[in-house]
């Protein structure tokens, strides 16, 4: 069964016994560092209700990095933001699902140390950091505020932790530039100071949404290292949010790919690349523009996704997938275990066909 | 007011022939300090000294660091900023001197499709108002009565649902934000569309159905487009020719082959050794150049070469005499597809070891 059937069946005694089994390099019965189940989410406009999260499921451990990849509007951003605490609501409700972080349900505990946890133990870097940044506030002033409101140190000791952050992110001349506001900085020092700001507090947890995408590719491999090292060094469990699939291969340890707000597969960042279990995945890979050129037609999935409100009654992506047969537009696929030959890797996929597209050599003509 | 009958069309210019000449353009932004009385402290020299000639039915694309200058040399070349130096000339005409009537027809035919979807849509409109709104401006191109349906039909040439007309931006993703401002630049029929990261918020299918897009309008309608992005290898698949900026200043052009499998300027060598290729194990042989330290600010600007500060080839030269955006001495007149501009004092193919 794959972990996320699993999850949705079990509750949380047995599921933990059971990964004890199962997972052979984590340390036995353990709970995940954060663990997705299930989550549903929901918005009320005047145009009515829609669901843009489905029941995604998914998770991360300490000193790992999931990336989440996927279609524009599949509930990506959402669903972190669930995660996070920080979504809109109204109109946003989370209406069903878990949020398991060291095994105890965010959505379940009191308001007080619901905060206390997302407030000191995971943190969120967003993709514009202008916006997210105080504007008419130092940036100094802005880290060190972190630590007089969460740690309770002196203005004084605030400020030289704020200081110190800067230069652990790499800002040359930090004592000097802590003075200086957020326009005053470049959009790649911006980021590292979001990032700083993210790290103050020493989290548990980091999700990033799309932190690179306004970087060019010396920034971002710049940013992509920072991360990674700081990851590192603190064991920090780290989201990755993005649409670049080579970040992604080089620094995601799984992936999770969201389609019209389910997950539809996940898998080991090598097998996925290697092998994807899922139409969608492959139709992701094979648009991807390669750097030596080729033609000037990239391939794209034919049509357009599914606005939440009109979503098909079987597959999500029936009405665009080169493998569909009447069964994808009849029944809803489930998660399935992905049996690749290698029993170590878990993988998942919410394909009829996943056995296909795994043995598929290459990529399928589209209609 | 009644709409006007659209003037003849002008003698659609040759094939090839420049639509778009820019000479030694500059854009020079003063930095103030004080919140009361604002006091001249300095300057950002944001574009400086950038010449190309853009030609019709061609794509040039840009890519560059960030905050080089990309965003702003857009916003001269749709006229949303007024250069502080040279010439911008469309069809020969100089546009920067352009007003009233003359510039408003002059813009209708430039168009711009934004950076940022989260900040360019105005939150208090509806997507068919904020797509339609070019037609309030330029009624000749959609008479009332025809705006909706033509609303319709650019959101499903940018593949958005139509019916989603009356939404507003909250209520979409990032990635559906994009597509929403590149339906608005295309709404007026422009012959030159300027494109700031017009896929850089959009997941790779989506990104590959605009790129498709924009190269199937280009070959309809013989579009000209300037696209700015920093995934280079979505640049080297729509572009004729790219250009690689540097703090205000083009560092080298070419095309794609030129650019990408025969690049002469150091900082271009830097950009390509960085790019992340979609593939867990290719990484690990890659040889990364690291460039040291952030970009000097434009405020000021190093002397010579702009990029000596951070050159692993930097000599004594280079912090004296500018080099000049042209084919290197050593290659001129050599049939090699390293014979391109390059704006380096030591310009050369092979990729020498980086220290550090
Ligand atoms: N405030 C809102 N009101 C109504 N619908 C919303 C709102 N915010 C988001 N949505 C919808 O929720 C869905 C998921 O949005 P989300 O931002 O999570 O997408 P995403 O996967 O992050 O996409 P992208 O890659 O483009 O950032 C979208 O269909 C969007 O239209
Ligand atoms: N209105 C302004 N006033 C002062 N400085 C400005 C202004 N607009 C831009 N700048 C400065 O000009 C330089 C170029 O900015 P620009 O936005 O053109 O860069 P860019 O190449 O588009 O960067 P990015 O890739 O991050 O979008 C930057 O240093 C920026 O801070
Ligand atoms: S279930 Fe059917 S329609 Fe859905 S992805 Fe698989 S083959 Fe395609
Ligand atoms: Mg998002
Ligand atoms: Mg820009």
């Amino acid at each position: 069964m794959s972990r996320a059937d699993r999850d949705a069946e079990q509750d949380a005694g047995q599921d933990a016994e059971q990964r004890a089994g199962q997972d052979a390099e984590g340390p036995p019965a353990v709970p995940r560092l954060l663990e997705v189940r299930d989550l549903r989410v929901e918005f009320r406009t005047r145009d009515g209700v829609t669901e843009a999260v489905s029941g995604v499921s998914y998770g991360v451990d300490a000193g790992r990095t999931l990336a989440v990849l996927g279609e524009s509007g599949s509930g990506k951003s959402v669903t972190a933001q669930a995660v996070m605490g920080i979504l809109d609501s109204p109109p946003a409700r989370v209406t069903g699902g878990r949020i398991l972080f060291r095994g105890r349900d965010l959505l379940r505990m009191g308001e007080d140390e619901r905060r206390r946890v997302r407030g000191a133990r995971m943190a969120m870097i967003f993709q514009d950091a202008l916006s997210a940044l105080n504007p008419v506030l130092s940036v100094g002033a802005q880290l060190a505020e972190m630590y007089e409101v969460h740690q309770g140190l002196s203005r004084r000791a605030a400020r030289a932790r704020a200081v110190e952050l800067m230069d652990r992110v790499r800002i040359p001349a930090a004592r000097e530039r802590a003075g200086d506001y957020p326009h005053q900085f470049s959009g790649g020092m911006r980021q590292r100071i979001m990032i700083a700001m993210a790290l103050a507090l020493e989290p548990d947890l980091i999700i990033a949404d799309e932190p690179t995408t306004a970087l060019d590719v010396t920034v971002q491999a710049q940013v992509m290292d920072l991360l990674a090292e700081l990851r590192r060094e603190y064991a920090m469990g780290l989201i990755l949010i993005t649409h670049d699939l080579g970040v992604v291969a080089d620094v995601a340890d799984t992936i999770a790919v969201m389609y019209a707000g389910r997950i539809v597969e996940t898998a080991p960042v090598r097998d996925l690349y290697r092998r994807p279990a899922h139409p969608y995945t492959r139709g992701l890979l094979d648009s991807v523009p390669r750097l030596d050129g080729g033609g000037r037609e990239l391939y794209a999935i034919k049509g357009l996704p599914p606005g939440p409100a009109d979503l098909p009654p079987g597959c999500p992506f029936a009405p665009r997938c080169p493998r569909a047969q009447d069964v994808c537009r009849a029944e809803r696929p489930p998660l399935y275990e992905v049996a690749c030959g290698d029993a170590s890797v878990r993988r998942a996929s919410a394909c009829h066909f996943w056995k296909d597209e795994l043995d598929a050599r290459d990529p399928i003509a589209a209609p | 007011m009644p709409a006007t009958p659209s003037p003849p069309p002008e003698p659609a210019a040759e094939p090839g022939a420049p639509v778009l000449e820019v000479r030694d353009l500059a854009k020079v932004y003063p930095l103030t300090q004080g919140v009361l009385v604002k006091r001249q402290v300095g300057a950002v020299r944001a574009v400086d000294g950038v010449s190309f000639d853009l030609r019709r039915g061609e794509t040039l694309g840009v890519v560059g660091e960030s905050g080089c200058g990309k965003s702003t040399l857009a916003r001269l070349l749709v006229t949303l900023e007024q250069p502080t130096a040279g010439e911008i000339r469309y069809r020969g005409e100089d546009i920067t001197r352009l007003s009233g009537r003359a510039l408003k027809a002059v813009r209708r035919n430039i168009q711009m499709v934004f950076q940022d979807p989260y900040t360019s849509l105005n939150p208090r409109m509806t997507v068919g108002d904020i797509i339609g709104e070019p037609f309030e401006i330029h009624p000749e191109v959609a008479p009332k009565g025809d705006r909706r349906r033509k609303v319709r039909e650019l959101l499903d040439v940018v593949g958005l649902n139509p019916e989603y007309i009356n939404r507003y931006p909250h209520q979409f993703s990032g990635g559906q934000r994009q597509r929403i401002g590149i339906a608005r630049g295309l709404a007026l029929n422009p012959e030159i569309i300027i494109c700031d990261e017009p896929v850089s918020a959009l997941d790779v299918s989506v990104q590959a159905q605009v790129v498709n897009l924009l190269a199937r309008l280009q070959e309809e309608f013989a579009l000209s487009y300037l696209f700015i992005a920093h995934d280079l290898s979505v640049v080297r698949h729509i572009s004729d020719r790219v250009a690689v900026m540097y703090l205000g200043r083009f560092a080298e052009t070419g095309t794609g082959p030129q650019i990408y499998d025969h690049p002469t300027h150091p900082y271009t060598q830097a950009l390509l050794s960085a790019v992340p290729v979609p593939d867990p194990d290719s990484h690990r042989g890659r040889e990364r150049i690291i460039l040291a330290g952030d970009v000097p600010s434009p405020a000021a600007p190093p002397s010579g070469c702009r990029f000596r500060t951070r050159c692993w080839k930097a000599r004594e030269r280079c912090a004296t005499e500018v080099p000049r955006l042209a084919v290197p001495s050593s290659f001129q007149g050599a049939d090699s597809p390293a014979a391109h501009p390059s704006a380096c004092h030591f310009a050369e193919e092979r990729l020498p070891a980086p220290s550090g």
